[in-house]
């Protein structure tokens, strides 16, 4: 009998083990996805908060434009829909594509990003990474997209795929592109979406 | 060079021009129309605002490739519907005209604020005229104008 006590006493301290050893090992995983997800996040922000995308998630009534980001001239203003008022329409100028000769951007329902999705504050800054990222999260105010919502916009929104074809300024050079391609962009915002959307603590 | 074909104030009419040809200057040099200015030719000042499409243009800065087949209305044929009437009768009453130059983008501005907005508030004019730059400073006569325009059309008139 003591021979069988001790070898059951055997058996459930290695079975022990391999589940401590397991669950420790998930534990692990876990904490290395959301890390991950958080470093590709870091990724997407960059992109968010580049010129090309920023300029049109305005807090105020008007859109910037320019790698300084200023007040758009002309006095334009956002309007009921985001995309200017009757004299003065997005339309007015901004084509369904680049007017490269004359330095005019385009692209499909120029427009800007509602107010509830403005990534700056009224005073023109970024938004911390935390706010943005609580914001493009938050299911009120982003059109109730989830994580592979989100993924399938930065895939296949025209605006958004705008960025990386900007065209020509009006003196003729390239405008700035985003920090990274397309492609890294798309693959940033997966890996974040498959470690299930983790935000950055803090304000 | 291409061949374009495009709607101007109702007429079709055709144009052979580089495809980067801003509108304004298919209207102006190729098809004779001057009533429509150049002023900026940077989209700043809206003295070359006309209707593409019914939406107020800058033809400034605006290729004739990317026109397609919308229709353009100028200042010349903008007095044609009732609306347009109405703006170009209040202009007259009101005597908003001093040097003239932007006037015609003015006009153009101001029946697509009413065509849109047959009532428009102190802000809708403050707004969507707020791209049209006059340098003679005739804003008041301008505002003054489009309230008149607004309540000929509003009674029936227009």
């Amino acid at each position: 009998m003591p021979r069988l006590r001790a070898s059951v006493l055997v058996s459930a301290i290695v079975v022990a083990t391999a589940l401590w050893a397991s669950a420790s090992r998930f534990a692990g995983a876990e904490t290395t996805s959301t890390a991950q997800g958080l470093a590709a996040w870091d990724q997407v922000y960059s992109v968010l908060t580049s010129p090309r995308c920023i300029n049109c998630h305005t807090a105020t009534n008007y859109p910037q434009q320019g790698d300084d980001r200023h007040r758009h001239v002309a006095n334009v203003v956002r309007g009921p829909e985001g995309k200017g008022v009757p004299g003065l329409n997005c339309a007015g100028c901004h084509q369904e594509t680049n007017a490269d000769s004359t330095g005019v951007p385009g692209g499909h329902n120029w427009h800007l990003a509602p107010l509830e999705m403005r990534w700056q504050d009224i005073n023109d800054r970024a938004l911390s990474s935390a706010a943005v990222c609580r914001q493009l999260t938050d299911r009120t105010r982003n059109h109730k997209l989830d994580g592979p919502g989100l993924l399938k916009h930065h895939e296949e929104e025209p605006l958004v795929k705008w960025a990386w074809n900007p065209g020509r300024r009006p003196d003729g050079t390239a405008r700035t592109l985003p920090p990274l391609t397309h492609e890294q962009f798309i693959a940033a915002t997966r890996r974040w979406v498959e470690a299930g959307t983790p935000c950055p603590s803090g304000r | 060079m291409a061949t374009f074909q495009i709607t101007v104030n109702g007429e079709r009419r055709e144009v052979n021009v580089d495809p980067s040809t801003p509108l304004l200057w298919v209207l102006r040099e190729d098809l004779k129309m001057t009533g429509t200015k150049f002023g900026c030719g940077i989209s700043a000042c809206g003295a070359c605002t006309v209707h593409v499409g019914g939406v107020a243009t800058r033809s400034c800065i605006v290729p004739i490739s990317h026109i397609g087949d919308r229709p353009i209305i100028t200042i010349e044929g903008v007095g044609n519907d009732a609306v347009g009437r109405a703006v170009q009768d209040a202009w007259v009453a009101q005597d908003v005209v001093q040097c003239g130059y932007c006037q015609s983008g003015q006009i153009m501005s101001a029946v697509a604020l009413l065509k849109s907005t047959s009532r428009p508030t102190e802000q809708n004019i403050e707004e969507s005229m707020g791209g049209n730059l006059c340098r003679c400073g005739t804003y008041p006569r301008i505002r003054a104008a489009i309230k008149t325009a607004a309540a000929q059309i509003n009674k029936g008139g227009a």
